[in-house]
């Protein structure tokens, strides 16, 4: 079976489909791993739910306690020049309000209408936790799932329809996984770019909703990482 | 002469009642006014309902208002985190009463209960479980769902400084929750880790005006200053 592309490289990948001056959102996991391969030289202001936009990868240099400056993941971060801080209900309102250009959300599903789930997984013992996923995903003009192809067990994440408890209702436009990066159309899914080695009847297995395969369609790669 | 400055975080807790809605500031550890709830658990309190994004996290602060079975209700949005062992074990027992709001509702929630606005409709959950059973209504074509605004009784924040009049300002993102719980609560204390001159604040730089805030108690070296 081809190989597909790490966690990181998926998340390099991604970031080089980030426009300069977007306004993005990282949600926790995958996601956040953009902000450590985000594209150099382009200005990209990373938005974090906790009242940061300008954020960057922690720089030990800064001076400011780990504990006054956290990512969405409570992980330390650092500023870029330009940053700015706000409360939670203004940083609610560039979320719910629109203002967001992307928002970049790990999956459990995503189906072929743009429906996600990434919240809470049906049965478990452990107590539901949202964060902030609602919210993104009803909010953001744009919301792009990234997640492996297959779960641990070879169960595809890509379905006609979700069977988890939703986050959001036709939230997705684009998935990127270890395999494909896949637009959600109004005519399906459509394969953008895939592994080289890969065949679109090879993908296809590993996926539960029909795929279609772009004319102008890539391979998928990404460096060593 | 105006003076909300306490003495100690006890003297600031004080008043506060069994059954109390208490707003709580804070994202993780960051911002969580740790000293206050401190203080709050020694009073022995029961049957709070305690308002946060968060379930807290180790021995301190909500963690130990809930070891210490202070917590009848919890309304937040992420109660699981690395270190939530308290509230792990009371979910499991089926000890607390769980109430999951999606974060940016929470804050809206009670940003409405300050703002003296009842209610309000937001698109976030709806299709999804956590909209079922709310009032829904379709504006422009899209669906949304009802949210009631939460008021506190008690907001318990933290901030960087103060001045004696309550004057606010915050440490980057430890700012977070806790302007907005401020706003939302009949009596709000701040923790604060300085306390300056009336005067010594740039009005530019206020985040928190004083009117939002009844008590301040300045901690520098409490168990929330990291």
């Amino acid at each position: 079976m081809a190989d597909g592309l790490t966690r990181n490289q998926m998340a390099w990948r991604l970031g080089r489909d980030i426009a300069e001056g977007s306004y993005v959102n990282l949600g926790v996991g995958i996601p956040l791993l953009v902000l450590d391969h985000a594209p150099a030289g382009r200005e990209i202001i990373f938005h974090s739910e906790n009242g940061v936009l300008g954020m960057k990868p922690k720089d030990e240099a800064d001076g400011i306690r780990p504990d006054d400056l956290t990512n969405a993941g409570k992980q330390p971060v650092s500023l870029v020049p330009g940053a700015a801080m706000f409360h939670h209900a203004d940083s609610f309102i560039m979320i719910r309000g629109g203002h967001l250009d992307i928002a970049v959300l790990g999956a459990y599903q995503v189906a072929e209408n743009g429906d996600l789930a990434n919240w809470r997984l049906s049965g478990a013992p452990t107590a539901p936790a949202v964060g902030g996923a609602m919210d993104l995903a009803a909010g953001a003009r744009n919301v792009w799932a990234i997640c492996e192809h297959n779960g641990r067990d070879g169960a595809p994440k890509i379905v006609r329809e979700c069977t988890l408890p939703l986050t959001g209702p036709r939230s997705v436009n684009r998935i990127y996984t270890d395999l494909a990066i896949i637009d959600v159309t109004p005519d399906g899914l459509v394969v953008r770019e895939k592994i080289e080695d890969l065949s679109l009847e090879g993908l296809q297995a590993r996926t539960a909703a029909p795929l279609s395969l772009a004319n102008d369609w890539r391979p998928l790669e990404a460096p060593e990482l | 002469m105006i003076d909300k400055q306490c003495k100690s975080a006890a003297e600031a807790v004080e008043g506060i009642e069994d059954g109390a809605v208490i707003l709580v500031g804070g994202f993780g550890q960051t911002g969580e006014p740790m000293d206050l709830l401190d203080a709050i658990a020694a009073k022995g309190l029961k049957d709070l309902t305690i308002v946060a994004n968060g379930g807290g996290s180790g021995e301190h602060g909500i963690g130990r208002l809930l070891a210490g079975g202070c917590v009848r209700k919890l309304v937040c949005s992420f109660p699981r985190v690395p270190g939530s062992v308290a509230f792990e074990e009371l979910y499991e027992q089926r000890a607390i009463e769980l109430e999951i709001v999606p974060q940016g509702t929470i804050a809206e929630r009670v940003r409405a209960g300050g703002a003296g606005i009842p209610a309000f409709y937001v698109p976030t959950g709806a299709g999804t479980e956590l909209g079922e059973g709310k009032e829904h209504r379709e504006f422009e074509g899209r669906a949304f769902v009802m949210e009631h605004a939460i008021k506190g009784d008690v907001a318990v924040i933290k901030a960087e400084r103060a001045d004696r009049w309550g004057n606010l300002s915050y440490r980057l993102s430890a700012r977070n929750f806790n302007p907005v719980m401020a706003m939302g609560a009949e009596l709000t204390i701040a923790q604060v880790e300085e306390c300056v001159p009336l005067g010594g604040m740039d009005p530019e730089t206020i985040v928190t005006p004083s009117i939002f805030v009844d008590r301040v108690v300045e901690i520098p070296d409490g168990v929330s200053n990291g």
